[in-house]
């Protein structure tokens, strides 16, 4: 199948590591991701404010590149894209009197009336495949990795946009990873907030919180934690650098974007993991367990 | 019927426009800029090339009735009855400072954090895309500023290459981005740092330095007016781009390629 597809602007910088993962597995289970030829930054977080339309035209915007390709669905790696287009979506559905604002405002577009779903690479996994299906795929099974599940903030919530079924007890990373071989952990924090942005203001605060999933996931045996998001990562993965610091005692958790376990799964090598992206104890973790050729 | 016969002045239509909200009547057929010579204007800036190419004679105007704000270059644009018009010749843009000697080695993605360092208002983008719409040379401004948000300054290079440096971007910013400054940044650094030096530039240069040209300038410098205003009525002229096969009579003092 193909289908546009939005990376998102950090997926192009710093988040390679997450796309070209996705892009190289999606293409070695036939699923043809295209990227949408013009494409803005989203917006990155979804405007709350009932009257802030003006932050809602750069992810609509992109939702009518998308309609322009000619796609009815537009699927997105970043879960903070997903959010913030899935919710402009709706918006644009659900909200006449906004729409009609937008949409006069956008006078050089043609009209938008959230005709394009957002779907995000996980649940087009789920539903093309199945996890049956992605199991029967797997070349490397990662049989024996305790993975704790990662969802943060933006794949569940709000309930309208949730990529799963159950927002509150969700389930379809803990699927997906075992159908990659691995072993899902269960551990308390799997849907706390890693600090967002407040990593950047109030650093204290953010370290707090990713010191308390960080040290849950590691509680209940994780290796590793696979996650969707490039802030979740930078917060949990990039700035455990931080608590290493703060503490010669703290034993860091690799952090890894699901497309590269993935990618690895399918027997796809080192090349399209960039692994050199992740931090060191994700780079060591792989090289132990024979997952990929050596640590860099 | 008579005294118009005799008349050997052309019938000229005069149609209204509004300078700055001041009604003069002008010659149909004028472009914006002679039509404002016309009645009075000396212009001493925004006026440069007056062929469309260097940007300083931005204008915008509006006509009766429309709420958009229409623009265009006041030496290439025929006036129009009762359009309401005033030039922008220099809007006020933040320009930063760098040094092209400090980023060599730089990779891609690193020259475009440098543009980011530089231009933090980068991010005040919020795809409103006013900036395309008024743009006179019909450039994807918002896509190229898209484009250096996510690190592919290559491509902006590309996409922003036919800015006229007029600056009616930044005059319609709501985040207050100096667009053509940040573009011209990421086309400097493209030019200079990532894309391939041309090897026969190179050569050229290198001979020009060995002396090649010494002679024949030696030459020039010194021979009659006379002789180098006929050399000069002589010169063989190279055709249009359309000829591959065209090749000069003498190629003394050319490179053998």
């Amino acid at each position: 199948m193909t289908i546009s597809y939005y990376p998102g602007c950090t997926l192009k910088h710093k988040a390679r590591n997450l796309e070209d993962a996705a892009l190289a597995s999606a293409a070695a289970l036939g699923i043809e991701m295209t990227e949408l030829e013009r494409w803005n930054c989203c917006g990155a977080v979804y405007s709350l404010a009932d009257d802030d339309l003006i932050h809602q035209v750069a992810p609509v915007r992109d939702l009518i590149r998308a309609r322009e390709a000619g796609s009815d669905k537009v699927v997105t790696l970043c879960s903070m894209c997903y959010n913030t287009l899935a919710r402009a979506n709706n918006l644009m559905r659900d909200d006449e009197e906004k729409r009609n604002t937008l949409n006069t405002f956008m006078d050089e577009e043609p009209d938008y009336a959230g005709e394009v779903e957002v779907v995000h690479f996980l649940s087009l996994l789920k539903d093309e495949l199945g996890w049956d299906g992605l199991a029967d795929r797997v070349e490397v099974s990662l049989d024996g990795l305790k993975v704790a599940p990662y969802y943060g903030c933006t794949l569940t919530r709000p309930y309208e946009v949730s990529i799963d079924e159950q927002p509150e007890r969700p389930s379809i990373l803990r699927e997906f990873l075992t159908a990659l071989g691995a072993e899902p952990i269960s551990y308390e924090e799997a849907m706390t907030c890693c600090g967002s942005y407040q990593m950047l203001t109030h650093t204290e605060a953010a370290l707090s919180s990713t010191q308390k999933i960080l040290a849950a996931a590691r509680d209940a045996g994780a290796d590793a934690m696979a996650l969707s998001c490039p802030l979740c990562e930078y917060n949990v993965g990039t700035r455990q650098r931080d608590l290493v610091e703060a503490d010669d005692a703290w034993d860091e958790l690799p952090t890894l974007y699901f497309t590269q376990l993935l990618a690895i799964a399918l027997g796809l090598g080192d090349e399209v993991c960039r692994t050199e992206l992740n931090q060191l104890a994700a780079r060591t973790l792989l090289a132990d367990r024979n997952l990929v050729a050596q640590a860099g | 019927m008579a005294e118009t016969q005799e008349n050997v002045k052309p019938e000229v239509e005069l149609i209204p426009i509004y300078v700055m909200g001041k009604k003069y009547m002008v010659p149909e057929e004028l472009t914006i800029m002679s039509a404002m010579e016309h009645v009075g204007y000396q212009f001493i800036r925004g006026c440069g090339c007056r062929m469309g190419v260097c940007g300083a004679c931005g204008t915008v105007y509006r006509k009766p009735g429309d709420y958009k704000i229409r623009v265009g270059l006041a030496c290439q644009t025929v006036v129009e009855p009762d359009m309401y018009l005033t030039q922008l010749p220099f809007f006020p843009a933040n320009r930063a400072d760098w040094k092209l000697e400090d980023m060599d080695g730089k990779t891609e993605h690193e020259l475009a954090e440098e543009v980011w360092a530089a231009y933090p208002e980068l991010f005040r983008c919020v795809a409103c895309n006013a900036c395309t719409k008024i743009c006179p040379n019909e450039v994807e401004t918002m896509d190229y500023i898209a484009l250096i948000k996510r690190g592919a300054i290559e491509e902006a290079a590309e996409v922003s290459f036919e800015c006229i440096q007029c600056g009616l971007c930044t005059s319609r910013c709501m985040g207050e981005l100096p667009q053509y400054h940040i573009a011209q940044m990421v086309r400097r650094l493209v030019g200079s740092k990532v894309l391939p030096r041309a090897q026969h530039n190179r050569d050229q240069v290198a001979f020009i330095s060995e002396g090649r040209y010494t002679e024949l300038m030696d030459k020039l410098e010194t021979m009659a007016k006379d002789a180098w205003v006929e050399l000069y009525k002589e010169r063989q002229w190279e055709p249009g781009a359309e000829t591959d096969e065209w090749r000069p009579e003498s190629k003394k003092g050319l490179l053998d390629y």
